[in-house]
């Protein structure tokens, strides 16, 4: 594996000036795939997962899994329970102002809708999203359409498939896998580019820990294994660097 | 912006009057009070009517489960098991599916997915389970001189339930129905977190909350606020249940008469 | 903390318990739920159940150590204890236990950490709160940075253990303190007669005598107790809760190997069961006790024993 060379001697430097950290605890969300999700046997796994764990081997660090209700996984990063999120959270300017962010790991990503039908019109239609994200926070800004809000993604695919709402809203990469394997879900609409990519969040008190992860998210781009692993996880069509 | 201007734009938006988008930055004190405030019309509405409604189903119920007819008495006896022992919780979830799967049947039953119907039957049933068991414990414990002595009077049926059963039971079941209405309030909290979907941006008071602890990303304001909107509800609750309870005691001597205090005997 | 759970290598230990599980899609029928019913996840979903009344052992005495120190504190006589038990009980009770369990368990753990961090870093130069951040020294922190991921959980779980004693507490001290002063004053007056102190009537006639009258409403608050469970996974846990609300969403072939639609409503169902029965043997247990309580008190079921035999 020459690439892994390539990254760690990236490393080398920032390295030296990492203080005593023993194990990184790396928090994330653990329901929403492909990013992350609990598999058959209860354990973390998806794109960020592979990432995450490629960025700890070549930051040299020992990482650790936790999983984190979404609702207050900020919070509790602040509060110091664990290091870092690495939860599919877009980079937002109003985040900013709470956590560091690194370089994101993907490009902005657009979100889209999905109906049961292609003749909905979004904008007289009642459009389902997870509660507190920036979806949801678009489609209360879209004049004419209604919003419902439910508390995780599943409920809000569910909602469209039973009726109750016309469309749903979620990031693209979520939405793929759930159009592809339900017979009459479809795309409709224009994607809507929200965010500025996703990267992985750091308390503003914690800047080497930060560039460490930052030189590793750094080597990965430049030596194209961030892409193969965009490629896999998040289908060909996605965006890459 | 003055906060009367924020009082004015966001007082009554719960129930969609007023500015159509939520603040979305440099948030202020004055803004999550006026909307959590204006969430707790959401809460106060759900309160008021499934405890007014339930009052009468609760009343049915404790009859049912002391009453000689077998039928009655089973129903009336699973009916307050079931509720009173799975979570409310799970009622919502319960309740919000079958009304989905209702909704295909007959278009009667579409306004029941949204909260303002369907989390109110659920709470309706859910306090008519609790007050109809403190009803019921009310009942046991009537004291047979005053039956006796209405039979005395030939009081029989509907007259001596009307003049003497009933207002006895209610004096008795009073000080624990209390509580019963004050956790009632506090459950109504429920309804938007786990039960059923927010249309809108409409929520209650949790929900407005949570929305700033989710904005700010700090859960110390937002939060502290709604626990003292719901103290000050409950003290509303104390006093005004202590006026009836007044009125129910009014032929005793004042040194004799139980007072409401919050303690619970039967609660959530 | 809100104890985040970690997955670790240890699961697999538990995976395939049945050797044809290794390829779930060639199975169908009996074969295919035993393989489903047994994965890791829902191993997990199994323990929860323990994880619950574990919870519920450890919670119920502590609340009512939080309950007998809150109802001590508001009958005493110097009035800033008294105002403090009053208060504790009121301001507690007055919350609904989402608002409390929602920013309680950050704020404890801070606590926690903010003391350690006065005696433990005494001339550390850095403010604590940094803007949103809460920064304490290293040697500070709970658990220590390097403390392995069960000290973790184990941490996690004692802090949603105290919030719900806290909590729980408040209710108990209620009714502990009207069935301390539901004891028959008669009662106290002859103890004085014989001339024991305050302290110890209360001690030999008051606590003896006050679990008759205070049982009725902490079998209620045990109930309620029960069923604030669900409210678990606000506070990190990873209870029944939050298990039957994975396992039961829609799951698509490329994430598992044990697709399904959305089978939440069979969870739940698993649930609402088990509640109802865990309330209907408490209902059954408690009433044993009650009737061994009434023995001999003089109590209307008192006299209703003594009339019976």
């Amino acid at each position: 594996m020459k690439t892994l060379i390539l990254g760690t001697t990236a490393l080398a430097l920032s390295a030296g000036m990492a203080f005593a950290q023993d194990t990184v605890r790396l928090g994330t969300e653990g329901a929403y795939p492909p990013y992350n999700y609990l598999d058959d046997s209860g354990e973390v796994a998806g794109f960020e997962r592979v990432l995450g764990d490629e960025l700890c081997e070549r930051a040299e660090l020992t990482c650790e899994w936790v999983t984190n209700d979404w609702d207050s996984i900020i919070p509790n990063l602040v509060s110091g329970n664990y290091d870092a999120i690495i939860a599919g959270m877009s980079i937002t300017p109003e985040r900013e102002e709470v956590v560091d962010f690194t370089q994101n790991y993907t490009p902005p990503s657009p979100s889209s809708f999905a109906a049961m039908s292609e003749d909905v019109d979004l904008e007289t239609a009642v459009i389902a999203a997870q509660t507190g994200t920036i979806q949801a926070q678009h489609v209360s800004g879209m004049e004419g359409a209604t919003l419902v809000e439910f508390p995780n993604p599943d409920e809000a695919v569910a909602a469209v498939t039973t009726g109750e709402a016309d469309a749903i809203m979620a990031d693209k990469d979520f939405l793929i896998p759930v159009v592809e394997d339900s017979s009459d879900m479809v795309f409709v609409g224009e994607d809507v580019p929200l965010g500025g990519g996703i990267g992985m969040a750091f308390r503003e008190s914690d800047p080497e820990l930060r560039a460490q992860f930052d030189a590793a998210i750094q080597s990965m781009k430049d030596d194209g294994t961030l892409n193969e692993l965009i490629a896999e996880w998040l289908g060909e069509d996605s965006p890459k660097f | 912006m003055s906060c009367w201007e924020t009082i004015a734009d966001y007082g009554l938006r719960s129930i969609g009057i007023g500015e159509r988008l939520l603040p979305r930055s440099d948030f202020t004190l004055c803004q999550q009070f006026v909307l959590i405030g204006s969430g707790l019309i959401w809460n106060v509405y759900f309160g008021v009517l499934a405890l007014s409604a339930g009052f009468f189903l609760a009343t049915t119920v404790a009859l049912g489960k002391a009453s000689s007819n077998p039928v009655a008495r089973t129903l009336s006896t699973w009916f307050i098991f079931v509720f009173r022992g799975s979570p409310l919780f799970i009622q919502f979830f319960f309740a919000y599916f079958a009304f989905l799967s209702l909704k295909s049947v007959s278009p009667v039953f579409d306004p029941f997915t949204t909260a303002w119907a369907g989390a109110l039957v659920v709470l309706f049933l859910n306090t008519a389970a609790y007050s109809g068991e403190i009803f019921h414990g009310a009942l046991q414990s009537i004291p047979r001189g005053d039956t006796e002595a209405a039979d005395a009077y030939g009081f029989h049926g509907w007259a001596k339930f009307r003049k003497i059963t009933w207002p006895t039971m209610l004096r008795l079941a009073w000080p624990a129905y209390t509580n019963e209405a004050i956790f009632l309030f506090h459950a109504t909290t429920l309804v938007f977190f786990s039960g059923f979907p927010a249309w809108q941006q409409r929520g209650d008071a949790l929900y407005y909350a949570s929305y700033f602890a989710d904005k700010t990303f700090n859960p110390f304001v937002p939060y502290p606020i709604l626990a003292g909107y719901f103290i000050l509800l409950t003290l509303g609750i104390i006093g005004l249940f202590g006026l009836v309870n007044r009125r129910l005691n009014r032929h005793l001597p004042s040194s004799v008469r139980p007072k409401v205090r919050f303690r619970p005997n039967l609660i959530r | 903390m809100r104890a985040a759970r970690q997955r670790g290598a240890r699961d697999r230990e538990i995976r395939d318990i049945f050797s044809f599980c290794s390829d779930p899609a060639t199975l169908d029928g009996i074969a295919w739920y035993l393989c489903y019913l047994t994965t890791g996840k829902h191993m997990a979903f199994y323990v929860s159940f323990g994880t619950v009344l574990l919870l519920l052992a450890i919670t119920a005495p502590a609340a009512m150590a939080f309950g007998f120190g809150g109802a001590m504190a508001a009958r005493s006589r110097i009035p800033p204890v008294s105002w403090l038990g009053k208060g504790y009980i009121a301001i507690v009770r007055g919350v609904p236990d989402i608002a409390f369990f929602l920013f309680f368990v950050i704020a404890l753990d801070q606590a926690f950490e903010w003391t350690r961090h006065q005696v433990l870093c005494p001339d550390w130069d850095q403010p604590v709160r940094q803007g949103n951040d809460f920064v304490v020294c290293d040697a500070a922190k709970l658990p220590l940075g390097n403390a392995p991921q069960w000290v973790h959980e184990l941490y996690g779980f004692g802090v949603a253990v105290l919030t719900f004693a806290i909590v729980f507490g408040a209710f108990a001290a209620n009714v502990l303190y009207g069935a301390m002063r539901a004891v028959p004053r008669a009662q106290i007056e002859t103890a004085e007669a014989y001339g024991l102190t305050r302290r110890q009537a209360f001690r030999r006639i008051v606590v003896p005598q006050m679990w008759v009258y205070a049982l009725p409403g902490l079998s209620n608050l045990w109930m309620v107790l029960i069923k604030a469970t669900p409210l678990l996974f606000l506070l990190g846990i990873e209870d029944i809760v939050f298990w039957a609300r994975e396992l039961g969403g829609a799951k698509t072939p490329r994430f598992t190997d044990y697709p399904h639609g959305d089978w939440r409503v069979w969870y739940f169902l698993a649930l609402l069961v088990f509640y109802l029965v865990f309330t209907r043997v408490s209902e059954i247990v408690l009433d044993r006790v009650m009737a061994r309580l009434s023995r001999g008190q003089a109590t209307a079921a008192g006299e209703a024993q003594r009339k019976a035999a």
